[in-house]
């Protein structure tokens, strides 16, 4: 019984970073630079959000307080948000967002792999079907990184750009905390620190094949776990949850 | 480079068993993004099992002009269609 309010906050911070980043993703419908890659990152933007609906009921239900998903994404400030930095990064042009894909895919795909093998049914369950989405994701975020890094000056020049800015937000991804680590130790969840070798091996090889150099940046502070959060936060949830806060549990 | 990507045509096969169907076309930079973008696009309902690609530039079409000479000449064969032969009855699924 003690494992459950851990439970539930592991639950949420998955959830969140499925949640922000499809948020991010829908962005470029309407915008992305051509119509066949509007459709891919609303499908990618739909598989995410079909992840944090998951995700955020069953936080829901293990906290046992009756918060719905809805209450779960509409109804919390960004000091309540769990979410890594890395996710709620403003989008940038389309190789900055290709650069934030590869590496949020990359470490995501890492997590869900090994969180296939989760004690927890529930998070057995999200892990086994979003891998195959991940695996996706990732692949169309290699592709990209190769044609832009490898492809015409102004593309690399974007391409190089694009993998600074996201790079301070990685080391985020990797750290773990007391809570994360009492639920890995009891075979429930995933210590993100074991995922880096692998995360490091695949970007490493996509930068080299697409003549893209590792960036030798600082570390951005962090702090997404515990509710610290950049001010790029604050202004998506103002757009998403206008509607629900406008008129609360309205349905359509 | 020009800043238009090129077009491609769309072929995707729903079962087993089935043929290639031409779905539609697409702008893509190169065969391995028209692959994804089909992906994307044209089998968002499981509608397939197997996906082709074709250069838009590289099918050959008949022209509306060669309509009669293509196709008239097989409207008056009608030994070529096999309807003069009796079914028997106990073949029904035929």
């Amino acid at each position: 019984m003690t494992e459950q309010p851990a439970l539930a906050s592991y639950a949420l911070r998955l959830g969140d970073d499925a949640l922000i980043l499809s948020q991010r993703l829908s962005e470029w419908i309407s915008r992305a630079p051509q119509l066949e890659e509007d459709v891919a990152m609303a499908n990618i933007a739909l598989d995410l959000l079909g992840q944090a609906r998951t995700l955020l009921t069953y936080a829901g239900e293990v906290e046992g307080m009756g918060r719905s998903e809805d209450d779960l994404a509409y109804f919390r400030d960004d000091r309540q948000y769990r979410n890594l930095h890395m996710v709620e990064l403003e989008n940038g042009d389309f190789a900055q967002t290709i650069a934030r894909q590869l590496a949020f895919s990359s470490y995501q795909l890492e997590m869900y792999l090994a969180l296939r093998r989760s004690r927890d049914e529930t998070l057995a369950g999200v892990a086994g079907k979003a891998v195959k989405e991940v695996t996706y994701h990732r692949d169309h975020a290699t592709q990209w990184t190769l044609r832009l890094g490898d492809g015409t000056e102004e593309s690399r020049r974007r391409m190089q750009a694009g993998i600074e800015r996201v790079w301070p937000y990685v080391d985020e991804m990797f750290r773990s905390d007391p809570l994360e680590q009492a639920l890995a130790a009891d075979g429930l969840a995933v210590d993100a620190r074991e995922l880096r070798p692998g995360w490091d091996e695949y970007v490493g090889a996509v930068l080299r094949q697409a003549t893209l150099t590792r960036p030798q940046t600082r570390t951005a502070p962090g702090g997404g776990r515990q509710g610290l959060h950049t001010e790029q936060l604050g202004y998506l949830l103002g757009e998403m949850q206008y509607l629900a806060r406008s008129h609360p549990y309205s349905r359509w | 480079m020009s800043r238009e990507w090129p077009l491609w045509e769309i072929f995707v096969r729903g079962r087993r068993g089935l043929s290639h169907v031409h779905v539609g076309s697409l702008h893509a930079a190169d065969a391995q993004m028209a692959l994804r973008n089909a992906r994307d696009l044209y089998t968002r309902r499981q509608e397939g099992v197997s996906i082709w690609v074709v250069p838009a530039s590289a099918i050959m079409a008949s022209s509306p002009e060669e309509k009669d000479p293509f196709f008239d000449p097989a409207a008056d064969k009608i030994y070529r269609h096999p309807t003069f032969y009796t079914i028997p009855s106990e073949a029904r699924h035929l």
